[in-house]
C-alpha cells in the first residue's frame, strides 16, 4: 500500500496494545447507516503510471507559441537558483513556522520578504503574503472599511484587473457596504467624475498604475483630494514596474495591493501566486495574515517569531481581521530569492529592459497603417491595440504563426470589441518582437 | 549567525544576468511618474544567494526531517512524485488567459486534470459538484459560508447565526464575521462531542448554517451527527463540513451521505500537498443540490467533443480567486489521488486511526485523557494535572521534545480542554517513530516529576531558545533598516 | 472613594462626575503581556456597556466595555508607548476618564468584597 509502511507484525502489535484484534474495530462507533453509500474509485497506480498519464495530460497543453500574453500574469525569467533552492525539502515540507525554535529558516525568510516588499513599495509594513492579487485587494478594501469606521463606500476604478474587481465585489457583497465603479476614460481614470465622488462618505479609493491596459497616469492630484476628507488611497500594481516607476509610499498612497507572480513564480495556469499587501505604519495592526517581527530569545540571541498573533483567527476567533490562516510561503520565498537574485541593479535593469522592449513593439507595430494603438497615456509593459478585423479572429490567426497575440479585452470590458492587449517581457527578443510585429502586418 | 541579506550586502556585487536587451532604449518616461531612488535590494553573488538560503533552509524542521504529530494538521508524507509533475512545462507554463480568451484548446489537458479531479472529490464525499478554486480551507470555508448566504437570500430568509461548537478551529468563527453573521457557540458535553440538547436550545429559526467537523476536533465521532442534520434541516439552517478531518473517514463517511449541503476539504492536509511552511493550499468546495446554483462562476463542463467552461449560473455569488485557485496544488492532489486508489485511501484513513489509537493506548496513563473512548485519525491528552502538580505546562512538554527532532503536537487547541496536547501522527509514520515519540513524551512526564525547573531553558539543541514574544509586539520591528 | 467592578474586570472610581476606568488585576494577569492598548477618542460618547477601547497581548485580545455611560474626557496616553503599566499596576492605573451620564449605573457595580466573591465563582 503506497505511503504507509505498516507490516503485518506492526499492525498485530499495535492492535494488542490497543486492546482489539482488527483494525477496522476502531471504526465500530460508527454505525451502518452513516457508512460511506459508494466509493467508486479507480485503483492506485504505480509512480510511473501516474507520472505517464499527466504527461500526456500536459502534452494537451499548448505552450508552444512565443507569448505576447499579459494582463497581470508574465512570462518572465526565472532564474534556476529559485527553483533549486525553494524546492529544497527543508522548506517545502515545512510547516507553517507556529514553534519559532523549529522554524528559523521560515522566519528569517519571510523576514527578509517583508524588507523587501517595503522597500519596492515604498510602505512601512506588510504581511507575510496574501492569497493573490485580487484577494488582496478586497481585504484592502476591507482594512479601509475598518479604518474608516462609520464610512461605507468604496469606490473602484475600472482600470483595475477585471478578474479583480469581480473578487472584490464578491467579497464586499456581505457587508452593507457600497461599491462604486468608476468607469475608464479611454484608457485611463475619468477624474472629473471621481473628485465629484470623493466626500467623507468614502472610506478608500482603489486604482491601479500601471493599469490593466498598460496606462500610466498622475495621481497626486488624486491621492490629495482622498487625504483631504481622510479616504484612503489604495494603490494596485504589478511589481516589475516598481523597478522604476513611482513607488506607492512615493505617492503617499496608505496601502498597496499586488500579485506576486511576476517575482520568480511560474504561471501555472493560474495560481499558485501571492498577494502583496503593505501599508503606513499606523495602519499595521489592521492589516491581516501572518507577520514576522524580530526579537531576542532567551539568550540574547537574535530570533525571529510570528508577532501580533492578536488580529489571527486563532487568537480573535469571530473578531479577527480576516479568517485568513495561511500566506503563499513557499511562492514569497521564491520571490525573495528572485529579488535577491536581481538585486539592486538588476531589478531596476529588468523594468527598464521591459519597458523599453514594449515601447519597440509599439513603435514597429505603430508603423502598421491598419493598426491604433489605443492608450493615449504612457505605458510600462503593455499596452491595446486596435484592430480592423475582431480579436478572435487576430487571435487565431497569429496563434497560426506561433504566438500567442494578446488578450481580448471585449470579454472583460464592454465596448472594446477589435481590441487586444499586448505585453512583452525580457524574454521576448528583438527578432521575435520583428517577427510579430511582421505577422500581424501580414494579417490585417 | 542569522544575519539578513541585507546585512550580508556588498555595494557593487553583482547578481544574475539577464537576458541582453539587444535594442535602443526608447525616451524615457517623464521624471514625475518615476521612482526617485531605486528600490533597496541587497547587492549579492549568486553564490551568496544560494548559501544564504541553504543555510537557513538547515535551521528549519520538515516534514522530510522530523515527525510533526501535530493535531489537526495531517503532516504526512509529501510524494515526490508529485514534484516530478509539478514540473512539467505543459502545466507549469501555461498561460492562465487562454480562459479569458476562451481558447479551450490550447488547454485541454489542464480542463480535463480539473474534471478528474473534481469527480475524484465527488465520489471521495458524496457531494454533487466542486469548486475548485478556493486556495486555502479558511479560503473555502469563507466561499461554503457565502454560498449559504446567498441561498437563504434568495429564498428571503431572515437568518443572523452561525452554530458552532466550542472545540471548533478558530477559522470557523473567524468566517462566519467575515460573512457578517453572528457566531452562536454550543458546548461540548463529557464525550467530547457537541452536546445534543443544548444544540436544540440553540437551533431557531434565525439560524443559517450550523459548522461541523467529522470526526470532531478532538478526533471523536459524534454519534448524534445525522440528528443534528436533521434538526437543521427542519429549520432551514444548512450543515457545512469542515474537512480538516477528513483522513480519519475516507471510505468509510461520506459527508453527502449524512446530510452536509456543503464541505471544504484541505488538499495539503488530506491529500498529501506540501505545506510549504505556511502555503500555498488549496480547499476546494463541494455542495449538495441546495447550493449547485450558487458556485462561483468558473467550472468544468465536458462532451464529447472535449472539455470547455461551464456556463455561469444566474445566481453564482461570483469569484473567489482568479482563474482556477492553486492550479498547481490541485494538480499534485489529483497526483496522490491516483497513486493511492480506492484501496490506497481507505488503507490511509485506517492506519491514520490506527497509529493514534497505539498512541493513545501508550500514554494515557501518563497524561491525563479526558476522552477514553477510542479516538479517530487524532487524540487528545492534557497536562493538567501536570501543571497543577509540577508547574510544567504543555507548551514545555513541546519545547522538550523539540531536542529530539519531534517536532511539537499541537498545543492549546482545542480550547476546551485545559494544557491540551492534541497528536496525530498520520498513516506515513512507521512503529519505531511513534514507538521513540511515545517514549519521549513519558521521558517529559518523568522530567516533570524530577525535575521541573529544567523546562524552563529547553530547547537546548535548537538554534534559539524561547524566544521574547511580548518584546516582538511591544518593540515592533518587521523589516530592516540600515 | 469606593471602587466598584464589573464582571467583565472593569474597575470604576467616581469622583465629582468623573469615572476613571480601568482593568482589574485578574483580567490583565488573564491576558498577559499587554502589548498594545487603543484609547477612545475624547468626546467619544458611550453607553454603559458598549466597546469602548481595545486592548491586546502576545496571546490574546479583548474588548474593553464601560461599566458606565458618559463622554471621555480624558485617555491614558502614558500607555500608548509603555502598555506594560498595566502589567505592573493594572488596579491602579486608569485608562480613560468619563463625564458620567447617569451616577446610578455605578451604584449596580460590585464593590471590592463582591467582586473578589465573584472571581472565587470562576
Amino acid at each position: 500500500m503506497p505511503y504507509t509502511p505498516h507490516t503485518k507484525d506492526d499492525v498485530q502489535k499495535m492492535c494488542a496494545q490497543i486492546g482489539i484484534k482488527d483494525e477496522t474495530e476502531l471504526f465500530d462507533s460508527i454505525p451502518n447507516e452513516l457508512r460511506a453509500k459508494s466509493f467508486d474509485l479507480e485503483e492506485g497506480l504505480s509512480e510511473f503510471e501516474v507520472f505517464e498519464n499527466f504527461k500526456s495530460l500536459a502534452s494537451q497543453n499548448d505552450t508552444s507559441k512565443v507569448s505576447f500574453l499579459g494582463g497581470g500574469y508574465y512570462d518572465h525569467i526565472i532564474p534556476t537558483a529559485v527553483d533549486a533552492l525553494s524546492t529544497r525539502s527543508e522548506f517545502y515540507t515545512a510547516y507553517t513556522p507556529y514553534q519559532a525554535e523549529a522554524s528559523q529558516g521560515t522566519l528569517q525568510a519571510l523576514y527578509e520578504y517583508q524588507t523587501m516588499i517595503c522597500n519596492l513599495t515604498g510602505m512601512e509594513a506588510t504581511n507575510a503574503s496574501m492569497y493573490d492579487g485580487g484577494t488582496a485587494i478586497a481585504e484592502a478594501a476591507l482594512m479601509a472599511v475598518r479604518i474608516g469606521k462609520k464610512r461605507k463606500k468604496i469606490i473602484v476604478d475600472s482600470g483595475v484587473n477585471p478578474i479583480y474587481i469581480k473578487i472584490l465585489k464578491t467579497y464586499l457583497a456581505y457587508h452593507e457596504l457600497v461599491v462604486i465603479t468608476l468607469e475608464v476614460k479611454n484608457d485611463g481614470s475619468d477624474r472629473e467624475t471621481l473628485l465629484g465622488l470623493i466626500d467623507d462618505s468614502i472610506a478608500g479609493y482603489i486604482f491601479q498604475n500601471p493599469n490593466f491596459f498598460g496606462s500610466i497616469e498622475d495621481y497626486s492630484e488624486i491621492i490629495k483630494a482622498l487625504h483631504d476628507v481622510k479616504a484612503l488611497a489604495i494603490m494596485s500594481s504589478y511589481p516589475i514596474a516598481l523597478g522604476i516607476l513611482k513607488s506607492a509610499g512615493e505617492v503617499d498612497a496608505d496601502i498597496y495591493c499586488g500579485d506576486g507572480q511576476s517575482l520568480g513564480n511560474y504561471l501555472g495556469f493560474g495560481g499558485p501566486s501571492f498577494g502583496i499587501l503593505a501599508c503606513k505604519e499606523k495602519y499595521i495592526r489592521n492589516l491581516p495574515g501572518r507577520i514576522v517581527g524580530i526579537t531576542d530569545d532567551r539568550e540574547g540571541k537574535r530570533a525571529y517569531v510570528l508577532t501580533l498573533q492578536a488580529r489571527e483567527q486563532h487568537i480573535r476567533r469571530d473578531k479577527a481581521t480576516s479568517n485568513i490562516c495561511s500566506n503563499q510561503n513557499l511562492m514569497a520565498l521564491r520571490a525573495t530569492i528572485f529579488l535577491a537574485l536581481l538585486g539592486k541593479e538588476g531589478f531596476e535593469k529588468l523594468a527598464l529592459q521591459n519597458y523599453n522592449k514594449s515601447e519597440y513593439l509599439k513603435a514597429e507595430l505603430s508603423k502598421i497603417d491598419a493598426i491604433k494603438i489605443y492608450n493615449q497615456n504612457p505605458t510600462f509593459n503593455e499596452f491595446v491595440i486596435s484592430l480592423p478585423i475582431s480579436a478572435s479572429e487576430f487571435i487565431d490567426k497569429m496563434e497560426e504563426k506561433g504566438f500567442f497575440a494578446g488578450l481580448r479585452l471585449e470579454t472583460l470590458f464592454e465596448n472594446f470589441e477589435n481590441r487586444v492587449l499586448v505585453s512583452t517581457t525580457e524574454k521576448r527578443t528583438k527578432a521575435q518582437i520583428d517577427s510579430f510585429a511582421a505577422c500581424v502586418k501580414e494579417i490585417v | 549567525m542569522s544575519s539578513t541579506l541585507f546585512e550580508k550586502s556588498h555595494a557593487g556585487r553583482n547578481g544574475i544576468n539577464i537576458p541582453k536587451q539587444g535594442l535602443a532604449d526608447a525616451p524615457s518616461l517623464d521624471n514625475s511618474l518615476l521612482r526617485s531612488t531605486k528600490a533597496e535590494l541587497p547587492e549579492l553573488s549568486e553564490f551568496d544567494v544560494v548559501r544564504h538560503f541553504t543555510k537557513l533552509s538547515n535551521k528549519n524542521f520538515s516534514i522530510d526531517s522530523n515527525f510533526y504529530p501535530l493535531g489537526s494538521c495531517t503532516m504526512k508524507y509529501n510524494p515526490k512524485v508529485q514534484e516530478r509533475v509539478g514540473g512539467l512545462d505543459g502545466l507549469v507554463n501555461l498561460h492562465p488567459h487562454h480562459i479569458t480568451n476562451n481558447k479551450t484548446s490550447l488547454v485541454q489537458g489542464a480542463l480535463k486534470s480539473l474534471k478528474i479531479l473534481e469527480n475524484n472529490l465527488t465520489e471521495i464525499t458524496g457531494m454533487k459538484a466542486f469548486t475548485l478554486t478556493p486556495q486555502a480551507g479558511a479560503h473555502g470555508e469563507m466561499t461554503g459560508i457565502m454560498m449559504i448566504g446567498a441561498y437563504h437570500k434568495k429564498k428571503g430568509n431572515n437568518k443572523r447565526y452561525v452554530i458552532v461548537p466550542d472545540s471548533s478551529h478558530g477559522t470557523n468563527p473567524a468566517t462566519a464575521a467575515m460573512v457578517d453573521y453572528d457566531v452562536i457557540t454550543v458546548k461540548s458535553n463529557k464525550d467530547g462531542s457537541m452536546d445534543l440538547e443544548s444544540f436544540k436550545e440553540a437551533m431557531s429559526e434565525e439560524v443559517a448554517a450550523v459548522m461541523m467537523t467529522v470526526p470532531n476536533t478532538l478526533g471523536l465521532f459524534n454519534p448524534a451527527i445525522k440528528e443534528i442534520c436533521d434538526i437543521a434541516h427542519a429549520h432551514d439552517a444548512l450543515m457545512y463540513y469542515d474537512g480538516a478531518n477528513m483522513n480519519a473517514i475516507m471510505g468509510v463517511i461520506r459527508p453527502g451521505d449524512i446530510g452536509f449541503d456543503v464541505i471544504h476539504l484541505n488538499l495539503h492536509k488530506t491529500f498529501a500537498t506540501p505545506h510549504g511552511g505556511g502555503g500555498p493550499g488549496a480547499g476546494p468546495v463541494g455542495v449538495g443540490e441546495k447550493l449547485l446554483e450558487f458556485l462561483p462562476d468558473l467550472t468544468v463542463d465536458s462532451n464529447e467533443d472535449g472539455y470547455f467552461f461551464g456556463k455561469p449560473s444566474e445566481h453564482t455569488i461570483g469569484k473567489i480567486s482568479p482563474f482556477f485557485g492553486n492550479y498547481m496544488v490541485l494538480v499534485r492532489a489529483l497526483v496522490y489521488m491516483q497513486t493511492l486508489g480506492r484501496e490506497g485511501m481507505i488503507n490511509a484513513s485506517r492506519k491514520a486511526v490506527l497509529n493514534a489509537n497505539y498512541i493513545l493506548s501508550k500514554l494515557k496513563d501518563h497524561f491525563d485523557a479526558p476522552f477514553k473512548q477510542y479516538c479517530m485519525h487524532e487524540c487528545v491528552l492534557s497536562a493538567e494535572t501536570l501543571t497543577k502538580e509540577h508547574g510544567v505546562r504543555a507548551m514545555d512538554i513541546a519545547k522538550y521534545l523539540l531536542d529530539f527532532g519531534l517536532h511539537a503536537p499541537t498545543v492549546y487547541f482545542p480550547l476546551i480542554v485545559k494544557e491540551s496536547i492534541m497528536i496525530e501522527p498520520t498513516e506515513t509514520e512507521n512503529i519505531d517513530t511513534i514507538d521513540y515519540f511515545c517514549q519521549k513524551m513519558i521521558d517529559a512526564v518523568e522530567l516533570a516529576k524530577t525535575n521541573s525547573e529544567a523546562f524552563k531553558t529547553l530547547p537546548l539543541t535548537l538554534p534559539i531558545s524561547r524566544p521574547d514574544e511580548t518584546k516582538a509586539a511591544r518593540s515592533l520591528n518587521i523589516r530592516w533598516q540600515a | 472613594m469606593s471602587k466598584r467592578y464589573s464582571n467583565e474586570h472593569e474597575w470604576a472610581i467616581l469622583d465629582g462626575g468623573i469615572a476613571s476606568i480601568g482593568l482589574s488585576a485578574y483580567a490583565v494577569e488573564q491576558l498577559g503581556d499587554i502589548t498594545f492598548v487603543e484609547l477612545p477618542e475624547i468626546g467619544a460618547e458611550a453607553n454603559k456597556d458598549d466597546s469602548i477601547a481595545f486592548i491586546e497581548s502576545v496571546k490574546a485580545a479583548s474588548d474593553i466595555y464601560t461599566p458606565v455611560g458618559g463622554e471621555v474626557v480624558e485617555s491614558n496616553e502614558k500607555l500608548e508607548d509603555t502598555p506594560e503599566l498595566l502589567n505592573e499596576a493594572a488596579e491602579t492605573t486608569w485608562i480613560f476618564k468619563l463625564k458620567v451620564s447617569d451616577s446610578s449605573e455605578f451604584e449596580t457595580l460590585m464593590d471590592e468584597a463582591a467582586y473578589k466573591a465573584y472571581l472565587d465563582t470562576l
